[in-house]
């Protein structure tokens, strides 16, 4: 019995086709495919990731182009979400998971950086699966991301929580109760205010790890055409279960499948003509 | 609605099962409230004397006077209430802030290593110790070392058992915050002790204000670390470093008397402290259930 707040104009995202390949060059896929012309952000090399004596990945390669979607697709337990967990060192919160390898961020390694984690996961931010409000107000819960590092005077707090609102597009559901508590809001809703947390700290990476799979059908369009608009801005990586959110949303995909990296390219030529054929069984549903 | 036809034929065979389940549940149900009931009668019993016998010893001077000398008329239990109100705060105060700081280490940083295991066994045994040890234990490295009764030694001996409990609450009650609100707050950018201030204990704070509470309640009615700690004073007194006059050991000494009007305080004494200790398991739970 999920409220259902929003306005009844369902976006069309749930019904929009699947983009067809713009593209006809059928030469270039290889794993780890270079990006064209945009600017690289992020760049992984020869990443191992081992939960103890497990290796969750291996020997991943690939780059994460600058205000794109980068998605990562494959069957559960193949290591998306780990991956992403690499890109803002969380796993380090775990002392027995350990990385090994490269991620660069504008050129230097996050995994060796002398630079405290706490400045590295402040510029990549993260959006889990589950909503996850801090047990405060709303305004408190954007405010808190913002008062780590910066002194502001309350009128500039106060327009960063709105500003923060606004592109989470929640700012219209919520303006007349920021002092209510964060966890009184709907699903949606608390997804929404953890996405305008993320931004508020303003990061220039969003890593989303499967941030619709808890909410209904609604909610996921308002945060699809968000990403959308997320990408004007920032720099998106996000992880789902959902391949038709993958061809939606984003415009590189990565399929992964026990810890590999299987293919990775243009969304388009991914889900229309991928190079690989376990990739291609799993998209079209013969496995996975 | 109309009725669908069902074919009752198909499920003919489950109904013996069935009947016999409801017959075993229906059983089940009256033992368990035969067993409530009997657990109920004592309580209300108790209570109930508690309240009519109490209740009876109750007047203005139990507040405004002193226990009196034996053989004597009037007095009450100023310097007893006081007394004991002045030791089971200050040793709620004192042992508070050691119990939550213990009981975030063991959650937060100590979770696997050695140091948190040991930490939490030693705990444990604390938790469960009898009180009169602690008394005595008290007795022995402060009142034989001081030569003298005092309010301090009481204290500490009560703060001894509100630390472990308080350890226990606050560890539990951390331990209850979802891991996925530590990720959320880290990957913000927050430090550790930023993460465990503003966000795990602020989640756990009701759970930890009730510990405390009922860590409160539960020194309330010690009497055996008291006995061998403050020990009693027939006067008033505020001065921590003599003896002081507490409800449970006064209760202890004047319902073993042989006067009537001190076994009357006595059962004042005793309603006073039920009805301190009733107020605070229900403060708790109305606390506890604001959050939840």
């Amino acid at each position: 019995m999920a409220e259902v707040t929003a306005p009844a104009s369902v976006p069309a995202a749930a019904s929009r086709p699947i983009p067809v390949s713009r593209t006809s060059d059928a030469t270039t896929t290889t794993v780890s495919r270079k990006l064209g012309s945009e600017r690289i952000k992020m760049d992984v090399r020869d990443l191992n990731f081992y939960y103890g004596k497990f290796q969750a990945l291996k020997n991943i390669n690939l780059q994460i182009a600058e205000k794109k979607v980068t998605a990562f697709i494959g069957p559960s337990g193949c290591g998306k979400s780990t991956l992403l967990r690499v890109f803002n060192r969380m796993y380090e919160l775990y002392p027995e998971q350990r990385a090994e390898g490269e991620v660069s961020v504008d050129g230097e390694n996050i995994l060796t950086s002398r630079d405290d984690v706490a400045l590295i996961r402040a510029k990549i931010g993260m959006i889990f699966q589950k909503p996850t409000p801090f047990p405060m107000s709303i305004y408190d819960n954007i405010a808190f991301g913002v008062k780590l590092f910066e002194k502001l005077s309350r009128s500039a707090m106060d327009e960063r929580v709105e500003w923060a609102l606004r592109k989470a597009a929640l700012w219209t559901e919520v303006k007349d109760k920021l002092a209510q508590s964060g966890t009184s809001l709907s699903g949606g809703q608390q997804q929404r205010l953890c996405i305008a947390r993320g931004i508020a700290v303003k990061p220039e990476i969003i890593l989303l790890d499967e941030p619709c799979s808890a909410l209904d059908p609604i909610s996921t369009a308002k945060i699809e055409e968000l990403i959308d608009e997320l990408k004007k801005d920032y720099t998106v990586a996000i992880v789902t279960h959902n391949l038709q959110q993958a061809a939606r949303v984003s415009d590189y995909t990565g399929y992964m499948y026990l810890g590999d990296l299987v293919e990775f390219g243009d969304t388009d030529q991914v889900f229309v003509k991928p190079a690989r054929k376990e990739t291609e069984d799993y998209i079209t549903g013969r496995f996975g | 609605m109309r009725a669908v036809p069902v074919q009752i034929s198909h499920s003919d065979y489950r109904l013996p099962l069935h009947r016999r389940r409801k017959l075993i549940n229906r059983m089940a149900l009256a033992l368990s409230l035969i067993a409530m009931a009997f657990g109920l009668v004592w309580l209300i019993w108790i209570l109930w004397d508690v309240l009519v016998l109490g209740v009876q010893g109750i007047n203005a001077a139990t507040f405004l006077e002193s226990t009196p000398p034996p053989n004597s008329d009037g007095g009450g239990l100023a310097n007893a209430i006081v007394g004991s109100l002045i030791m089971v705060l200050s040793a709620t105060a004192l042992g508070t802030p050691i119990g939550i700081l213990a009981g975030i280490y063991l959650a937060e940083y100590g979770q696997r290593t050695a140091l948190g295991r040991t930490t939490r066994f030693i705990n444990d045994i604390l938790l469960s110790a009898p009180s009169i040890v602690i008394g005595l234990f008290v007795y022995t490295i402060i009142v034989a070392q001081t030569r003298s009764f005092s309010g301090y030694a009481g204290v500490i001996a009560l703060a001894l058992i509100v630390i472990p409990v308080v350890v226990r609450t606050t560890e539990n009650m951390l331990q209850l915050v979802p891991n996925s609100l530590r990720e959320a707050a880290v990957a913000l950018g927050s430090s550790k002790r930023v993460m465990i201030l503003r966000v795990t204990l602020k989640a756990a704070r009701a759970g930890v204000v009730t510990g405390v509470l009922l860590a409160l309640a539960r020194i309330a009615g010690e009497t055996a670390p008291l006995l061998f700690t403050a020990l009693s004073n027939q006067f008033f007194s505020l001065d921590l470093s003599d003896p002081m006059a507490n409800l449970p050991v006064t209760i202890f000494k004047f319902a073993l008397s042989p006067f009537a009007n001190w076994q009357q305080m006595a059962w004042a004494g005793v309603f006073l402290i039920t009805i301190g200790v009733l107020a605070l398991n229900v403060l708790a739970r109305v606390l506890f259930r604001q959050k939840h």
